[in-house]
């Protein structure tokens, strides 16, 4: 039973982390809004949403697919751990003594927001966050399965993997979509000055957390 | 870096017009012989306090002969962008560039009455790192600080063609060419853009040796100076249009886009049309297609002159040209100011319909022929030139030197700095205040204006105004 609520939590944590980056403007709801007041209409607004939500899973299966490959590899699967929780711990200290922006997202045109949408996901380590939880997810998963764990599937990491993607960028554009149809309708843009704090930081450390309580978990 | 965007950081004009007004202008002084180093005067512009219209504080350079001209700050309401949003930046520094030397000054302004030099990057950095030399425009963008070049390499600046270079705008190291493919684009002076439409517009002016000594008046009757503007695809670093207003209209100088970026339209002033001395105001705009089209809106005439009140430049035209030098748009892109440098006016147009303009209010002050007095009784030297609009459209400031060499040409004989203000009517007007005049230190003159909180011409915005 406690493998069952460990496996709910991790997924409240998906879900969760997915508002998270939702919020953050640098995730792009901003962009969403701007392209309604553009194109003077609604429509751009669910549209825009709808290229940053699809970049976003792109970058969040892009890390998670390796990760459920390598899951197969039982008895490794401590090392993997540590590995992964290593990983974003360093790309959190990393973040947080490196504050400077990357430059190279500056030359992406307005015109294409899921390949920015992705690369500024894949530029702040947004996908490694949920890496952690992704593999607690599995070693739940396996623990339920009464220890039977050779007999895991590579589908099945892989089909879980896809949903963590999935469920994160759900919640991820539910969030950010709603700051946005409401900075839209009627918050107006005053709204995006007072909202928007400077979360380089925090967003360092939340790395560097989630992968302490991995490392920790792991043991 | 602060923890919550810079408050003079506004994600619309609109917003940034209901925004505190200004209580402090910067402005710069030069020396027009290089004898003594150029500075930047911070003027009290608050009218209940007891220093206003005064120097309240200087900031000296080090060296002589920079020859100060246009200036920016390290950050604007684009750092708001939803793209490269950066909206943590102070808007503390002002980027001075030497347009004569080619070095380059960051001036720490976040104490204004203590402003003090932070950062001096040397020309032979700027020649090195990018080929080009004497540095003019600047404009916070997508990829930082970028500023516009009037020379290229070499002594005399025509080594390979201006252009436009980036500095990082937490470092101020700068960091290399904008251009990718510059196409037909070979001289430069002004640039502008829309951030969210990702286009960019570009200017000319003319090449060094066409002005630094002085206006040379056979280049200028056989068409040699700039009358080219250059449409670039911002991100994508290249020129994708060039549309040549038409070898008379010499000079294309200061380009004004709207401020909201749903427009999809600008100004750009043209000095004089060598056919008959016009001045002219061109509005461009980008069609259905992408391209982009522009169209001579508003014209200025010559006013007739007798040869014996003309400077020996002009003796054989018997008339004086109005010399656009500078225009301005206010944050709500409905009236468009107009320096009229040689006829001493600065006119005012409502451009409400870009394509018709109207004149809406003038004010006439100086001039090469007519010396107009300020309603205080002092003569204004030269004329209206650098005009700067508050935030909130509701006062206008200028400044009356164009450049020093052709200071000397146009008006000899020393005529002293001047900043005067006027105010906006309701409904369009313009009034000189007469309590407002700057006093400069003996042996300056004044260019550009900047306002405290960012101005009329340094701000790009993201959003429309809605």
């Amino acid at each position: 039973m406690e493998d069952a609520s460990t496996a709910t939590a991790l997924w409240w944590a998906v879900v969760a982390s997915g508002v998270y980056h939702g919020i953050n403007p640098g995730m792009g709801w901003p962009l969403a809004v701007s392209a309604a007041l553009m194109e003077r209409g609604a429509g751009a607004l669910y549209k825009a949403l709808l290229a940053l939500a699809a970049g976003h899973l792109l970058a969040m299966a892009m890390v998670l697919f390796p990760f459920s490959v390598m899951v197969t590899l039982v008895e490794w699967q401590r090392e993997l751990r540590i590995g992964a929780a290593v990983l974003v711990i360093g790309l959190g200290v990393y973040l947080l003594i490196n504050r400077r922006h990357p430059r190279f997202l500056a030359r992406v045109p307005p015109s294409r927001l899921m390949l920015w949408s992705f690369l500024a996901a894949m530029a702040h380590g947004a996908g490694l966050m949920l890496v952690p939880i992704y593999l607690g997810l599995c070693d739940a998963a396996a623990q339920e399965a009464g220890h039977v764990a050779a007999a895991r599937l590579m589908g099945s990491d892989a089909l879980r993997a896809g949903l963590v993607a999935l469920a994160h960028t759900l919640a991820m554009a539910a969030s950010g979509g709603a700051i946005a149809v409401g900075v839209y309708y009627w918050l107006g843009l005053a709204f995006l000055k007072k909202s928007w704090f400077n979360l380089d930081v925090v967003w360092a450390l939340s790395l560097i957390v989630v992968g302490a309580v991995a490392l920790f978990a792991s043991h | 870096m602060n923890l919550r965007p810079d408050p003079t950081f506004h994600a619309t004009p609109k917003l940034a017009m209901e925004a505190p007004a200004e209580t402090l202008a910067f402005t710069l002084m030069l020396s027009p012989d290089g004898s003594r180093p150029d500075g930047l005067a911070v003027v009290d512009v608050d009218p209940t306090s007891k220093t206003y219209g005064q120097i309240v504080h200087q900031v000296i350079m080090p060296n002589t002969g920079d020859e100060f001209h246009h200036f920016g700050w390290n950050a604007c309401s684009s750092s708001l962008s939803p793209l490269s949003g950066h909206a943590f930046l102070e808007r503390r520094y002002l980027i001075i560039p030497g347009i004569r030397s080619s070095r380059i000054y960051i001036i720490d302004v976040k104490e204004p009455l203590k402003a003090k030099i932070h950062k001096i990057i040397e020309p032979e950095e700027v020649f090195a790192k990018t080929g080009y030399s004497r540095p003019h425009t600047i404009h916070c963008g997508p990829e930082g600080i970028y500023v516009s070049t009037l020379g290229g390499g070499g002594p005399d600046g025509t080594d390979g063609p201006p252009g436009i270079f980036i500095m990082d705008c937490e470092t101020f190291e700068i960091l290399g060419r904008y251009e990718m493919d510059r196409g037909a684009q070979d001289k430069q002076y002004d640039f502008w853009w829309n951030l969210p439409r990702n286009y960019m517009v570009s200017s000319e002016w003319g090449l060094p040796p066409q002005y630094e000594n002085g206006i040379v008046p056979e280049d200028l009757l056989s068409n040699k100076y700039g009358h080219s503007i250059h449409f670039w695809d911002l991100r994508a670093r290249k020129n994708v249009q060039t549309i040549d207003l038409g070898e008379n209209h010499q000079m294309a100088l200061e380009i004004r886009p709207a401020h909201d970026p749903a427009k999809e339209y600008g100004f750009c002033g043209v000095v004089v049309d060598t056919t008959n001395l016009e001045g002219s105001i061109w509005t461009w705009w980008r069609k259905e297609d992408g391209t982009f089209e522009a169209k001579k809106t508003v014209t200025i005439p010559p006013q007739p002159a007798a040869a014996d009140d003309l400077p020996e430049l002009l003796k054989g035209f018997e008339a004086v040209p109005p010399l656009v030098t500078d225009i301005d748009l206010s944050l709500d892109d409905r009236f468009l100011y107009v320096a009229c440098w040689g006829t001493g006016e600065m006119h005012q147009y409502d451009v409400s319909d870009p394509m018709a303009p109207k004149l809406a209010g003038k004010v006439e002050l100086g001039g090469i022929v007519k010396g107009t007095k300020h309603p205080n009784g002092k003569a204004f030297g030269y004329g209206p030139q650098m005009v700067e609009i508050s935030r909130d459209g509701k006062r206008v400031y200028w400044t009356n030197s164009l450049y020093s060499t052709w200071d000397d040409q146009f008006y000899p004989g020393e005529r002293g700095a001047a900043m005067v203000k006027a105010d906006v009517g309701a409904d369009g007007g313009l009034t000189l205040d007469k309590d407002f005049w700057v006093e400069f230190p003996e042996g300056y003159r004044a260019h550009q204006i900047r306002l405290e909180g960012g101005d009329c011409s340094t701000d790009s915005f993201c959003y429309p105004s809605v």
